[in-house]
């Protein structure tokens, strides 16, 4: 099982959980956060004060997957999320150990 | 109908007989008192009032941190409640009423409490009463100006001090100069440049509120000393929203402030609500322009920030400049304002909090200036000063008031200022200026969320 992380640009979380709900993904968590990559951040200005503001507002979204997703996974996020800009985000890939449906004590692939 | 011809025990029955008959009673009203006046001079002074609070309080909410919001709310809403009873108590008699043999520096106490003031008390074609509340919301939105200056680092207890002391040894004596028939008021002939009279044209206060007020906020700025971390920590405002509705009801408000110091509900008090229009829309866009070339964006903060500028260097002007005199003064103002506010304060360093000093004080002066310009009627004026002949005159006039302010206002602001620094202290400790004045000053905060 992988957990795959990606920080996508705001206004595009409605098209990536779509293209992951076609592939047939049924669960997401998803987290408002805030960071910079090559982007940088962006200046500020008040009456002449200028700010950098170095964090930019990004959304996480995981999901827990069975490693004969993972491929498509990413392929639908990185296609629903790209805009071709600079600051389209990043997807990382975790190995994930365990997975434990809470309501009937599932684990492993059967609580995804 | 003059009513002292009544003998005393018909009083009553013609009192009882006037309320029977309404006509009649409308008929037989004082001939000098105006309704129309009064009606609108009502809702001036509900106008003026409303610039302070909640205008001028939104205003600066908004410019502050999110811990010193309350601060500011709690600070205006202050000054309007004791400025209301000082002014009642014992400002209106000095700033109003003839001084006799002292009138020239200030007035009498012939209305010290207020006292023989009644409801059939008149000031030209309105109840004394009205006149006295309306100029009482002037000496309430003065010093709460003043407040931008000092915004997040001045004890609570002092900031009150100085303000009723500021009041009366600084703004009451300005009033009486300017408005009250003192030395101002006569100054071209003082100067030597008219034959009697010759007044600083100031119809509805470019020097008794702006530029003093901004001098004294100078000085507060300086005395007090920068707001630990400027000018190297980020301080942006924390919610421009507020800002923004609060500059807005500024705007609205001033129609009150300028359009009501007419006293009358008549031809020059709807040209004073005209250019008042005009300045602030193209003061606004001033600003919102310079900011888009210059920095490559329109800020609305810039656009509302201008339109204060346009509001205060109309209002000296408001009763004299024609439609085309006030777009020049509105464009002028913001101009020499945006100047002040965003290059000059940084490279002389104080910190001016929320600009009290960059937009009220330099946007007021150069108004001050211009109302002697565009008084002329040939620029579209309504003419200038009586006695006076020529714009150069005026502008001479108008030049040494506006000097005048700033040296009487800057001199008195900073020995005021030095005395509570030296007695009961005028800055609040460093841990409570990080913890936020909402919370070291008042025990509560703007935002619990």
């Amino acid at each position: 099982m992988k957990l795959v992380s990606a920080v996508i640009k705001p206004f595009k979380l409605d098209d990536v959980r779509e293209a992951l709900g076609d592939i047939g993904v049924s669960g997401i968590t998803v987290v408002e956060v805030k960071g910079f990559g090559r982007q940088k951040g962006h200046t500020e200005l008040y009456r002449g004060a200028e700010y950098v503001v170095d964090f930019l507002p990004k959304i996480k979204v995981e999901i827990a997957v069975d490693d004969s997703m993972v491929d498509q996974v990413i392929e639908a996020i990185s296609n629903a999320a790209r805009t071709g800009k600079i600051g389209d985000g990043k997807i990382f890939v975790f190995e994930l150990e365990q997975v434990i449906r809470i309501r009937t004590g599932e684990t492993g692939a059967d609580a995804l | 109908m003059n009513s002292t011809l009544i003998p005393r025990l018909f009083r009553p029955l013609l009192a009882i007989g006037l309320m029977l008959i309404p006509f009649l009673a409308f008929a037989q009203e004082e001939a000098t008192l105006d309704t129309g006046d009064t009606a609108w001079m009502l809702t001036a002074t509900a106008l003026v009032l409303f610039m302070t609070i909640p205008g001028l309080s939104l205003f600066y909410a908004g410019l502050v941190r999110a811990k010193n919001v309350l601060s500011v709310l709690m600070q205006c809403f202050a000054i309007t409640a004791m400025m209301s009873l000082l002014w009642a108590i014992y400002g209106y008699s000095l700033a109003y009423t003839d001084g006799g043999s002292l009138q020239s520096i200030i007035g009498g106490l012939d209305r010290l409490f207020l006292s023989g003031l009644t409801v059939d008390s008149l000031a030209g074609t309105i109840p004394e009463s009205l006149y006295m509340t309306f100029q009482m919301t002037f000496a309430i939105i003065t010093p709460a100006l003043i407040v931008g200056a000092f915004a997040e680092r001045m004890k609570f207890s002092a900031m009150l001090v100085f303000m009723a002391v500021w009041m009366t040894l600084v703004y009451v004596p300005i009033w009486h100069w300017v408005w009250g028939g003192g030395w101002i008021a006569n100054l071209g002939a003082i100067l030597g440049l008219t034959e009697k009279g010759g007044a600083a044209l100031d119809f509805a206060g470019g020097t008794v509120v702006h530029i003093n007020a901004g001098i004294a906020a100078l000085m507060a700025a300086i005395v007090l000393g920068p707001r630990k971390g400027y000018p190297g920590t980020a301080m942006p405002p924390h919610n421009l929203g507020l800002t923004v509705m609060g500059a807005s009801m500024l705007w609205v408000g001033w129609f009150g402030f300028n359009a009501g110091s007419e006293l009358a509900a008549d031809g020059t008090a709807g040209m004073a609500m005209t250019v008042t229009q005009l300045a602030t829309a193209t003061a606004a866009l001033t600003w919102m322009f310079i900011e888009w070339i210059n920095h490559g964006k329109p800020s609305v903060l810039g656009i509302a920030t201008g339109a204060v500028a346009g509001l205060v260097a109309i209002t000296p002007a408001s009763g004299t400049a024609g439609p085309m005199g006030a777009i020049v003064i509105g464009f002028s103002g913001a101009l020499f304002a945006f100047i002040a506010a965003t290059k000059l304060k940084r490279k002389l360093g104080y910190d001016d909090s929320l600009d009290v000093w960059g937009v009220h004080g330099v946007a007021g002066i150069v108004g001050a200036i211009l109302t002697g310009v565009f008084a002329a009627p040939f620029l579209g004026g309504s003419g200038l000063a009586d006695g006076v002949e020529g714009i150069g005159v005026q502008v001479i006039i108008q030049f040494v008031s506006v000097v005048a302010t700033l040296v009487y206002g800057g001199v008195l602001s900073w020995l005021i200022l030095l005395g509570i620094k030296s007695t009961m202290g005028l800055r609040v400790t460093e841990e409570q200026e990080t913890m936020g004045l909402d919370l070291s000053q008042h025990d509560e905060r703007g935002y619990i969320l």
